[in-house]
């Protein structure tokens, strides 16, 4: 079973994902910030991958990306810095990125790797629909690799459908038109299609991002999905401190009741 | 044995195995609406119509098919100037600008976004802005806005609004993903004018239909004049490739005419320092389409140069890869020093000073066998945005 499915198969409230940049602040840090986030408690750990021109990011996960390359970060050294990954932990682990360091990395080199290290999920927001099943889903599957699509606020019903259908894990339900990072209010609007997709029953579970950097937004999300995801905000804390503690206090503000 | 190949778009996006749309869910309702409507709203009569009047009586349209006497002798070949310099605002960026602007309206758009390397299509997007009422915000690289300052008052004297992209390398693809993180931002009342014939499908084929007027004319006023609607040979410089995929839209199909590219080398394809991107770029995904992209292996995408800004993009249109990749146009690399000396022999041999991007195509002249042909160059742009460039470099 991959471990994505085995967190929700226990925990149907709650889930807390959290996002951080390979190779920030310091480039070994990577597996430390991860062996910290499940020791404090979080149920899926999601690592980007750094890339010179990720659209879809606000300018704290830019700005992490960007000094993670100056350093040296690469996929090739992420994936050398995984390669003990499933000794230390146990959560499921997914890769975030934009399709071209993959492309350029190979893309069955880079399934068979997610696979030998022990990741179990990917976010590419850039690799659209078509494009996936067409060129891309068959590798996917062969090596076990979740593919995780991404809806928003625009996203037609027939759409929302069409990605239910496609998706395995879970669906990244984004809270807003809008790049990572952006700070809000939860709105009217937003709950309104909060509630809206809740409605339509989908077999696989949501979790909310974007948007999500504290306990109160955290809980509000858990209303209408499975749980959250908080990338930006963590960065944030990461730049502030980012001790063991720090981030363990960090986890602990958002999940502790 | 030449086979009959399609060089546009397929109805999936692509060309060959370039294009495509790569863009996020957040893009994705802008990217369908516009996939759903641009062939549909840009056949309408009522569109044509408000198109070819704004080309004609706005920008000037029909532009001249100029033979040049000189230039021809030197060359010994039959040489004609596409000029495209004299549109209104100096180049043929305009021609797409009315264009998208029209085709914003009719889906009922109010704000407009675009992106801007040297100035030229943010200066083309603030004059349509102005013509038609219409909002107006232009990201440029904090860097490009110091070098090309002149067109950061020209935008602001038109009434747009210039937004300074400080991300990355702080400049043309920056200003490209600062428009793009915009337009994720504001997806329902804005409308993204892009400047070339790159980003996710439909823009690659809007841009070159909306430019495809420069072939149009050139067909009709060749045959006016040689009694053929054909040249041997259609020169263009390439850096997104706006102007060239409007000059070549014609002939696409057309075996007996060679399509022939000129991109910028910088200070040579075996320096660091170049946008020559056939030569140096290998496959990828920049900005919503798969192309050629200037890259590092671990694939983060490099920054390119060229003494002309308008050249000075990682990547190439996917219509462009296409035509590399399959052998139909070939590819000339020109250094900044082969197009500044081009761009002097065209003031000196026929009294007309080209924009440094024009240079390069001229230059090509040098570099394949012209002789007794028919050959048209696109005089893309005119060259008054470049006089501080013409006088720092000083060889004249």
């Amino acid at each position: 079973m991959n471990r994505i499915d085995e967190v929700f198969s226990k925990k149907k409230k709650g889930v807390l994902n959290i996002y951080f940049t390979a190779g920030y602040p310091k480039i070994n840090d990577t597996l430390r910030i991860a062996r910290t986030l499940e020791a404090a408690g979080v149920d899926i750990i999601e690592i980007g991958i750094p890339y010179s021109d990720p659209i879809a990011d606000g300018p704290t996960i830019q700005d992490s990306s960007q000094k993670a390359l100056d350093a040296g970060m690469s996929l090739k050294l992420l994936m050398r810095q995984l390669q003990d990954l499933r000794k230390h932990i146990k959560i499921p682990v997914i890769l975030m990125g934009y399709i071209n360091p993959v492309l350029q990395y190979g893309f069955t080199k880079f399934c068979q790797d997610c696979k030998e290290v022990g990741i179990d999920g990917v976010i590419l927001p850039d690799l659209p629909m078509q494009e996936y099943a067409e060129m891309y889903q068959v590798t996917f599957e062969e090596y076990g690799i979740y593919n995780i699509f991404l809806m928003t606020p625009q996203t037609s019903e027939k759409r929302v459908l069409q990605i239910n259908e496609a998706s395995k894990g879970f669906i990244y339900m984004v809270s807003s038109a809008s790049i990572t990072g952006a700070k809000q209010e939860v709105s009217q609007a937003q709950i309104d299609y909060f509630e809206r997709i809740q409605k339509m029953n989908l077999s696989v579970q949501r979790l909310i991002g974007f948007g999500i950097s504290n306990k109160e937004t955290f809980d509000n999300a858990c209303q209408y999905a499975s749980g959250a995801i908080i990338g930006s905000a963590f960065i944030n804390q990461l730049n502030k401190d980012d001790s063991d503690e720090a981030i363990t206090s960090f986890v602990g503000s958002i999940i502790n009741p | 044995m030449i086979t009959k190949e399609n060089y546009k778009v397929n109805s999936k996006g692509y060309y060959g195995k370039f294009g495509g749309a790569y863009v996020p869910e957040m893009l994705l309702p802008n990217i369908l609406e516009l996939q759903e409507n641009y062939l549909e709203i840009t056949s309408r009569p009522s569109f044509k119509k408000e198109f070819d009047y704004l080309l004609k009586d706005y920008v000037g349209r029909p532009t001249p098919l100029y033979l040049a006497q000189r230039m021809s002798e030197k060359y010994q070949a039959q040489i004609f100037l596409k000029r495209e310099d004299l549109c209104h605002t100096g180049a043929h960026k305009v021609n797409n600008t009315i264009g998208q602007i029209l085709l914003a309206k009719a889906l009922n758009k109010k704000k407009i976004i675009a992106e801007t390397g040297a100035g030229q299509h943010g200066v083309a997007t603030a004059t349509v802005c102005a013509l038609m009422g219409m909002e107006c915000i232009i990201y440029m690289g904090a860097v490009d806005m110091v070098r090309q300052r002149p067109n950061v008052e020209r935008m602001k004297i038109l009434g747009a609004e210039i937004r300074a992209a400080e991300s990355g390398s702080k400049t043309l693809k920056d200003a490209t993903n600062e428009a793009m993180r915009h337009w994720i931002n504001h997806p329902t009342d804005t409308h993204y004018i892009i400047g070339s014939v790159v980003g996710p499908h439909p823009y690659p084929d809007l841009v070159a239909r909306f430019q495809s007027v420069i072939s149009e004319e050139i067909k009709y006023q060749l045959n006016e004049q040689i009694g053929r609607d054909h040249p041997d040979m259609v020169i263009a410089c390439v850096g997104g490739g706006s102007n060239a995929a409007g000059a070549f839209y014609h002939y696409l199909d057309r075996p007996e005419v060679q399509l022939i590219a000129a991109e910028a080398a910088g200070l040579g394809i075996d320096n660091k320092k170049s946008a020559a991107t056939t030569f140096l770029g290998t496959e990828g995904v920049l900005h919503g389409s798969k192309t050629l992209l200037m890259q590092t292996a671990d694939g983060q995408v490099t920054e390119p140069y060229s003494i002309s800004a308008g050249l000075d993009y990682p990547g190439i249109g996917p219509i462009h890869a296409h035509l590399f990749d399959s052998g139909r146009a070939h590819f000339c690399a020109v250094t900044d020093e082969e197009a500044m000396h081009a761009g002097i022999d065209l003031s000196r041999l026929e009294g007309i000073i080209p924009a440094i991007e024009t240079a390069h195509a001229i230059s090509a002249l040098d570099k394949i066998e012209v002789k007794d042909k028919v050959v048209v160059i696109n005089v893309s742009g005119r060259g008054d945005k470049d006089l501080d460039t013409y006088i720092t470099w000083g060889k004249y």
